[in-house]
This record gives C-alpha cells, sequence and structure tokens, in this order.
C-alpha cells in the first residue's frame, strides 16, 4: 500500500470492511439459529458476542489511518459542523479577532518598518552615523568631515550628506525637487550599484563645483523621467546650473533616512554653488549627517573613542570654531535619536496598547467560549457517559478556537495587508518626498499567524476546567438550568479585566484626542487666520546678490496693491513648517573670546521684511520693528523673543538697547523684543530665536504672508489667483507655491494627528470590544435566569427590581472595570506626551469623559438584554415547563 | 493462555504477546485460506476452545496484516453459499510467519525454563 492511499480505494477498502461486520453477524446469527435460538434471542446473542460493532470498526479503521492528521482533521469537521449550527457566535468571535489581530499586524508591521527592519543597503547592521553626545542632531562642517573621514581609524569611509530642496529645469516648467548633496564616496561606501549609467566617486571631486553631476532616484526617474533610458548624458539644470545626469540608482534604494526619499544625488562639492553653504568655514555646520560602516572587528565603543580623540584635537586645534565635539553613534535610518527616540517610543506605547486590545478581545471570547461550553454541558456529560475520553473532549474544543482564531487572523491579516500597502503608497505631502514604506514581509506574516495560535489558546483555554470537572452523572440527572452561581466566576474576572483594559484604551485615546484639540488652539505665537502664503526662492530663477532684497520689495509692494489686503510680510523660513531656518551661536557684548564653548546661546535666524510681524500675527512686547531704513548703511539691529532675551540679558532686564554679538564679531543691537512661539514642533521647549532684517541678513528665500481683511471677502482661491497674477507680471518665470498659511503646517502636527488616529482607532476598538463583552454577558445571564425572572414578575416584582436582578451584576462589573481602566489609563498616558502636545490625563474633561464613555457603553451593552428581561411573560415561560 | 478474555474490560484487552494473534491468523491461512468468521471458529476448535478469539481484536488485526501485505483478502462465495471475504497468505506473510515463529518458540523455549527449572522444554 502506498504511503497515503488514494482516497477512493480507501473508501473502498472502509467500504468492504462494514460488509464483511455485517456479514460476519449475519453468520453467526443463522449459526445459532441453526443450534435451535429463536431469531430474536439470535440476533440479539450474536451482537452480544460481537461487541460493540462501531468501535470495532473504527479501531480497524485505524489501521489505516495516518492516525493524528485524520483524527485533527475529523476533530476540525466536527469543530466547523458545530460552528456552522451557531453562526451568529462564529461571526462575532471571528470579527473580533479580525479586528484584534488586524490592529496588531498594522502595528507590528510599522514597528517592523521603522525599528526592527535594518535599511535597504549592504552590511546595514554595522552602518552608524555619528550624533552630537547629548544633542539629537549631527550635522556638521565640511572641513570637520573632512579631518574626521581622513584620521579616522574605525570607519571604512565615511560618508556626509546634506538635504536641500532646488529647482529643476529640464528644458521646460521648472519645478522644486529634494536633492542630497552627498560626498564623492557616498554610492562607494554604502555598496550600492547604478541600476543605470554610472555614480559619482570620490575621484570625480577636485574642490568646490569641480563634479557638476546628477544621480537620479529610481522613482523619480520613473515618475518625472517616464522610464527614458536616454537619459544618462543629459544636461539639467538646478537652480539655473548646468548639471549632467551621470546615472540611476537602484529601485530598492531611497537614500538612508526611512521617511525621506531624495528624488536624487548630486555631488557635495556642488553644494557651494547649487544651496549657498560655504565650505570653507569650519563653524558653518550646514552637512546634515555623517555616516560609515564600522570596519570589521572595531566595536562602536572603540570607534566611538577614536572619533572622540579627533574631536577633541579638532576643538584644541580651531578653539574659535569648534565647540565640545563628542560623539554617539546612531542607526541614521531616523536621523539618530531626534526621530528615533520619539519614534521607538509612541511604537512600544502602541504595541502595548494594541497587544491589550488583542488580550481584551481574547478575554471577550474566553467569556463567551465558557457561556457556550456550558451550554454544551448536557453534550460533553453525554459524550463523557459513552466513553469518550475529557482528553478527546478538550481536544474538539481546543480545536474549534484554534479554527476560529485562525480564521480571525486570516480575515485580520488580509485587512491589515490592503491598509499597509495603502499606508506605503501615501504621499502625506505633496511639496516633500515623504514615504512611509510599512510594506509587510514574512516576519509580519509570522507573528500573525502566531498572535491567532496563542489567542486560540488562551481563549480555549478558559472552559477547560469547567469540562474536566463534569460530573456526566450529576448534569444528566439535574439538567443545566440549576448550575448554582459561583460568587466570582472566571467569566466575571474576565469580563473586568476585559473592560479595564478598554477602559485604559478610551482614556488614552481622549487624553490624545484632547490633547491635539489644544494643541491646535494654542498659541504658535503667530496667527494664521486670513493669511494667504506665496514662496519661491530667488536663486532658483536667478536672481543673486542686490538683485535678490530689490526683487523681494517689489514683491511685497505688488502684493500690497492686491484689493482686501491688510499687510504684506516676507520671511525666509517659514515656523512651523519644516522649512529650515538658519541658526547660528551668539554671545554677550562682552565676550571677547569667541570660541563656541563661550556662546551664550544658540539662536535661530529668521530673516524678515519690516511689515512681518503684522502680517503674521505676531505680537511685539515692546520696542520698535524694522523699517525700510534698516540697511546696509545702519547700524546691526535685530528684534529678539523673549527667550532670546532670557537668556542673553537676564529674565528681568530690558533688552532695548542692548547688544550681543554673532560668531564673527558684528555686533547686533536689540531694538524689539516679540513674543515666543513654536517653530519646529508642537512639543518643543521655548526656543531663543532673532529676527534680523531682510536688508542687513539677505536670503533668496522668499516666503511673502499675505494676511487679508477680516469680512473683505477675499476666498482663498480669489486671493491665491490674484497673488499668483501680480506676482508672475513681476518675473513669468518664477516657480511659485501658493497656499493658505495653516496648510505647511500639517507635517508639523502629521506626527500628532497619526497618533491621535491611531489612539482613536484603538479607543473605539476598545469601546467595541467592551461593549461586546457587556452584551454578551448580561444577554447571557438574562437567558439562563428567564425563568427566575419569570417567577419574579408574577410574584410581584417591580420593574427596577427584575432588571437589579437580571443587570446587576453586568454594572457592578462594569463600574469596577471602569474604575481600574480609568486608573491604569492615566497612568499610561505619560507616554502619550511624548507625542502628542499638552497630552494630561489631569482633565477633568478627560475623565468625565471616560466615566460618560464607559457608562454609555454599558448602557448600550446592557440594552437589549435588559429588553428581554422585562418583556418576560411569565405565563408562557411556566407553560414551557 | 487466552488470547482475549471476555470477562476483561474492553481496554484492558490486549494480546498477552504482542503479535501472538496474527501468528494464529497467518497460521491458519497458511492451511487454509478463510473468511473471519470461519477463522474465529478455526482458532477456537483448534485450541480446543481454550482460546476465544475476540472480534473487536480480530478485524483490526486482519487490517494490520493486509495494509504489511502479509495477507490478501477477495470476496468470494463460501462452501455453504455465503458470500464472503476472503482472506490468504501471501509470500512475505508465509517469510513472516515462519521468522515469528521461530522467534516465538524460542522466547516459550525461555519462558518454560523460568518457570520450570530443570525440565526441559520439550517434554
Amino acid at each position: 500500500m502506498d504511503l497515503i492511499p488514494p482516497i477512493f480505494r480507501r473508501r473502498k477498502l472502509l467500504d468492504d470492511l462494514s460488509e464483511e461486520l455485517r456479514l460476519h453477524i449475519e453468520e453467526r446469527v443463522e449459526q445459532l439459529k441453526r443450534e435451535g435460538m429463536s431469531a430474536a434471542e439470535a440476533e440479539r446473542q450474536a451482537r452480544i458476542a460481537f461487541g460493540n460493532r462501531t468501535v470495532v470498526e473504527e479501531r480497524s479503521r485505524e489501521v489505516w489511518q495516518w492516525p493524528t492528521l485524520e483524527s485533527i482533521w475529523a476533530d476540525m469537521r466536527l469543530a466547523l459542523r458545530q460552528l456552522r449550527r451557531s453562526p451568529g457566535y462564529t461571526f462575532a468571535a471571528i470579527l473580533t479577532l479580525a479586528l484584534a489581530i488586524g490592529a496588531n499586524a498594522v502595528v507590528f508591521s510599522v514597528m517592523n518598518a521603522f525599528i526592527l527592519r535594518p535599511l535597504n543597503v549592504p552590511r546595514a547592521e554595522s552602518l552608524y552615523a555619528l550624533q552630537h553626545e547629548n544633542q539629537d542632531v549631527a550635522n556638521q562642517s565640511y572641513s570637520n568631515y573632512v579631518d574626521l573621514r581622513d584620521r579616522n581609524r574605525s570607519f571604512d569611509g565615511l560618508m556626509a550628506y546634506n538635504i536641500a530642496v532646488v529647482g529643476l529645469d529640464t528644458g521646460g516648467n521648472p519645478s522644486s525637487a529634494w536633492m542630497e548633496v552627498a560626498s564623492g564616496n557616498y554610492f562607494d561606501a554604502l555598496g550600492i550599484q547604478p541600476y543605470l549609467g554610472r555614480f559619482f566617486h570620490a575621484g570625480d571631486e577636485h574642490g568646490p563645483n569641480s563634479a557638476p553631476y546628477v544621480v537620479l532616484s529610481y522613482a523619480y526617474w520613473h515618475t518625472h523621467f517616464q522610464d527614458d533610458r536616454s537619459v544618462v548624458g543629459r544636461a539639467v539644470r538646478l537652480n539655473g546650473h548646468p548639471l549632467t545626469i551621470l546615472g540611476v540608482g537602484p529601485p530598492e534604494f531611497n537614500g538612508t533616512l526611512l521617511f525621506f526619499n531624495p528624488d536624487f544625488f548630486v555631488p557635495l562639492v556642488e553644494d557651494p554653488l547649487l544651496v549657498g553653504d560655504d565650505m570653507t568655514a569650519r563653524g558653518n555646520q550646514f552637512i546634515f549627517e555623517i555616516m560609515g560602516h564600522l570596519k570589521p572587528g572595531v566595536t562602536p565603543a572603540q570607534a566611538v573613542a577614536d572619533m572622540n580623540s579627533i574631536g577633541a584635537d579638532l576643538q584644541r586645534t580651531y578653539p574659535k570654531d569648534v565647540g565640545k565635539m563628542t560623539f554617539v553613534l546612531r542607526s541614521p535610518s531616523l536621523y539618530g535619536d531626534f526621530l528615533g527616540r520619539p519614534v521607538r517610543a509612541f511604537m512600544a506605547g502602541l504595541m502595548l496598547l494594541t497587544g491589550l486590545i488583542l488580550l481584551a478581545a481574547c478575554a471577550n471570547l474566553g467569556s463567551l467560549f465558557a457561556a457556550r461550553a456550558a451550554d454544551r454541558s448536557k453534550e460533553v456529560a453525554l459524550r463523557l457517559a459513552l466513553g469518550s475520553s475529557r482528553k478527546r473532549i478538550l481536544r474538539g474544543l481546543f480545536t474549534e478556537a484554534i479554527m476560529v482564531s485562525l480564521a480571525g487572523g486570516a480575515v485580520g491579516l488580509t485587512g491589515s495587508v490592503v491598509l499597509l500597502r495603502a499606508l506605503s503608497a501615501w504621499q502625506p505631502f505633496p511639496s516633500l518626498p515623504i514615504h512611509l514604506a510599512v510594506n509587510p514581509d514574512a516576519k509580519v506574516y509570522v507573528v500573525a499567524v502566531l498572535l491567532a495560535l496563542a489567542s486560540g489558546v488562551l481563549f480555549g483555554a478558559v472552559p477547560v476546567r469547567q469540562v474536566l470537572r463534569t460530573n456526566p452523572y450529576q448534569v444528566v440527572k439535574a439538567g443545566s438550568g440549576s448550575r448554582a452561581g459561583k460568587r466570582v466566576s472566571a467569566r466575571d474576572v474576565l469580563l473586568v479585566v476585559q473592560i479595564a483594559i478598554c477602559g485604559v484604551l478610551v482614556t488614552s485615546s481622549l487624553v490624545a484626542i484632547r490633547g491635539l484639540v489644544r494643541s491646535l488652539h494654542a498659541h504658535f505665537g503667530f496667527d494664521v487666520e486670513n493669511t494667504m502664503i506665496a514662496s519661491t526662492d530667488l536663486s532658483m530663477s536667478g536672481y543673486s546678490g542686490d538683485r535678490v532684497p530689490a526683487m523681494q520689495k517689489r514683491m511685497i509692494e505688488a502684493l500690497e496693491a492686491l484689493p482686501g489686503v491688510e499687510s504684506v510680510g516676507l520671511v525666509d523660513a517659514l515656523p512651523l513648517a519644516v522649512s529650515g531656518e538658519g541658526d547660528s551661536i551668539v554671545f554677550t557684548d562682552s565676550m571677547s573670546d569667541l570660541r563656541p564653548s563661550n556662546a551664550a546661546t544658540d539662536a535661530a535666524i529668521f530673516n524678515i521684511s519690516p511689515e512681518y510681524f503684522r502680517a503674521g500675527g505676531t505680537a511685539l512686547l515692546s520696542g520698535r520693528t524694522f523699517t525700510w531704513h534698516d540697511d546696509r548703511n545702519s547700524p546691526r539691529v535685530a528684534v529678539v523673543n523673549r527667550e532670546f532675551a532670557r537668556k542673553l540679558f537676564g529674565p528681568a532686564a530690558n533688552p532695548i538697547g542692548r547688544s550681543y554679538k554673532m560668531r564673527d564679531g558684528t555686533l547686533i543691537q536689540v531694538v524689539g523684543v516679540a513674543e515666543d512661539g513654536k517653530y519646529n514642533s508642537l512639543t518643543e521647549d521655548p526656543v531663543p530665536v532673532m529676527f534680523l532684517p531682510i536688508l542687513q541678513s539677505p536670503s533668496s528665500s522668499t516666503i511673502l504672508l499675505v494676511r487679508s481683511r477680516a469680512g473683505s471677502g477675499n476666498t482663498s482661491q480669489l486671493l491665491g489667483a490674484a497673488m499668483r497674477g501680480a506676482l508672475r507680471q513681476l518675473d513669468a518665470g518664477m516657480p511659485l507655491d501658493i497656499e493658505a498659511r495653516d496648510k505647511p503646517m500639517d507635517i508639523a502636527l502629521f506626527g500628532p494627528r497619526m497618533a491621535t488616529l491611531s489612539l482613536g482607532v484603538l479607543g473605539f476598538m476598545g469601546a467595541m470590544l467592551s461593549i461586546t463583552g457587556v452584551f454578551g454577558m448580561a444577554a447571557y445571564s438574562v437567558s439562563k435566569r428567564l425563568r427566575e425572572l419569570g417567577i419574579r414578575i408574577a410574584l410581584g416584582a417591580q420593574r427596577k427590581q427584575v432588571l437589579g436582578a437580571a443587570l446587576g451584576r453586568a454594572f457592578k462589573l462594569l463600574a469596577i472595570g471602569s474604575v481600574a481602566g480609568l486608573l491604569l489609563g492615566i497612568l499610561a498616558s505619560r507616554v502619550l506626551a511624548f507625542v502628542v502636545y499638552q497630552a494630561t490625563p489631569r482633565d477633568p474633561l478627560v475623565l468625565v469623559g471616560v466615566v460618560v464613555a464607559m457608562a454609555l457603553l454599558g448602557l448600550v451593552a446592557t440594552w437589549i438584554p435588559a429588553r428581554r428581561a422585562l418583556s418576560v411573560n411569565p405565563l408562557v415561560l411556566l407553560r414551557e415547563e | 493462555m487466552p488470547v482475549s478474555n471476555r470477562h476483561m474490560t474492553e481496554t484492558t484487552s490486549r494480546d498477552l504477546f504482542p503479535g501472538a494473534l496474527e501468528m494464529m491468523i497467518l497460521e491458519s491461512l497458511r492451511r487454509q485460506p478463510a473468511h473471519g468468521y470461519a477463522l474465529v471458529q478455526h482458532i477456537q476448535q483448534r485450541s480446543k476452545n481454550l482460546l476465544q478469539v475476540e472480534e473487536g481484536s480480530l478485524y483490526p488485526a486482519l487490517q494490520r496484516l493486509l495494509k504489511a501485505k502479509l495477507v490478501k483478502a477477495e470476496w468470494g462465495v463460501s462452501s455453504t453459499n455465503r458470500r464472503v471475504r476472503t482472506y490468504r497468505i501471501t509470500a512475505s506473510g508465509l517469510r513472516h510467519l515462519e521468522h515469528q515463529i521461530s522467534s516465538f518458540g524460542r522466547m516459550f523455549e525461555g519462558i518454560t525454563l523460568v518457570l520450570n527449572p530443570g525440565k526441559s522444554p520439550a517434554s
């Protein structure tokens, strides 16, 4: 016989067998009849002699079976029949698990993509970025980079890159694009091969502006050059300068930052020409990140010691330009700790919460399952009495549980894959190449299956004790209705646990939502109402030197002339818009030794026009704003924010008229103080800021804020069109972005919004789970006690008393669980403060909200069972007996 | 040496020697092909009613032999004109039987020596 005999042959074998057994008994009967027995007696004797024919048949059959697999298959078919008999339960169970496992798969997949999965470059495990110790950033000056690169003994080629936006002109309409300016050894040190053409190499660099080459990313080549293989060798213009396309990167390479996919790569030596950074100034830390592969056998600690000793030497040699230079090694994928820390903290919190969801779902299903097993106690007792083993019955129960959980897992995983694919394809900001590549991989599938199995075992284990305790004689004798209720059953505990978990979720999501709402209505130090912005970079359309401020002044005047416009201000970088304002260390005016370690603070710089404060809605607390007379020929002046004044002059002093020194020794006099604001993120601590007049501190980056008079009837479309028209009249070829003032803030708000969205979804799922849990428990207890309730009603119980009897327990459990959940939720909310600004659980509205939400959930969940309890008709019930 | 005992409960009824029942079945079939019922009768008679073969053991044993290709079965008509499924020993069944008998003989000899020291097992 083959190892696995063909089905039809097996079937014949088994048919033969039963036929044979039947004939055997028949022959015996005839024999007995021949010996003189009556037909009936012979039949009886023959059957007694033969024993249990089914058992004989089954045991004979077993010979042919591949034993465990076949009996599991039989269990599965039985479970399938059982489940088909109660479609409501099956549907609810699968849906609950699908949601819970789906949520876990999504969160795990995101965590996998952001934290667990190494970067998609060769030898990613040994790739480290050099982050400053005690700071979450990794920026560096070019001269320092060159020294670090050439003098270290720990890295296999240290790379550097900077990120910038440029105007790309391929011979038609110029558009802005994001590039990485990368050191010549970038691709070679990463170990990446081009998809098309060639990459630039260290040997191509011969000083500033010596390597006018562009390497396109595969995605940008695909979307902007339509996979045209002839682009290699073509000339393009970046900010007006001619460069040659060298090649195209491989499809899977999107730079070394997880969220940020650059459009193309340009050698770092082109940076001075394209971006305007000074490569020779050791103090100008324009390089975004330095990274490299550790040499084989070098530990991170050894590398840090190596780099720190170079850093100390640089600090000794260039005390004027180099401050304390110590490093830590971090993964480059989330820009070290800058994004890495909040992302890790938030993902860990989220994973914890989704884990809780799954646990709550298991508790929910466990109690449902236990109730189901209790309802089937008669069947179980019967099977036990007929000689089935407890092991066999438990195996059946577990088979059912695991089938439900696997089905739920499959549905959940399918849903999550769809969601994750959509997330990966989503580009949240049209103007930025930001992607969330969270496609699931094999790890995600494995985790989902394991979670499904684990939850099946978990909730399948709930009724085990019940089955083991079953005494067939008792159950068959007494019927199922009279089980004396214990004071506290396992199901009650499960329900409390489940509600507590849901309470945690509801609390955290309310805390997060409140935090977001509050942070959206907080004062950022500027006003976004009735304001439009027009942004461009004049260097993209060929303006330089004195032509820049002259053009900017003409643009302001052109926009001021538009009807309904109240004021027009100009700034080179927009607060809370991730537009990359400059910064500089500053010194008190008495400081003569201008080395970085003596700096009073590091302040952000915004270069503005005189009307900026009025147009931007930033309050001037004291002093004056600039005029168009604050130009090259007059003394340097600045307006500083309150934090700057506090840091430089002390909290009590009047800063107006006082001076401070820039890095190069320039003395700047403070003429005004503006209110503090938020400049980079909603959660940041107060940042010192100086505002400088554009005529003294020019910048080609031009963002015009246009505030229209309230009630002027200016809609954003109308005003936008008018602005575009007015500016195009000045220069028809200028690339322009025109949008509402709050639009670019989407980026700063993206994190909190995503956090709130995910917590909101989790909170909603938690609420749904607690509804189904309480509903299941209440409905079950009402249906079990219908007869008792009927008798109570017949004896004259009031509605209130009936409800108390039927649902009192459910409400008590709900209350206990809610309080526990609320307390735990308040503790858990501390995690949220990382991401969501002003997320505090010590907020009466949140507390009241949670209590009301849980009470409402209780009401919703017990509504139907309560109706049922009240509509009991004692006559009908008693007649049924 | 009863193969099984009617008074024992079903779960405890096992061959005293694993393979003893199979051996007797094969031996019976070597003499003459037979169907299940006849095998029961045959073993009972040959053992002078000392052994009663239980159907609950016989049929699983027959299936095991079938699976191991030590016997083959085919439907036919018996001498009493009944439809029966007749089992026949195969060549490998014969080899197996001879091997079993010789090893069983050695075991039986050993047991007899232990139980009746000094006596020759043949006597």
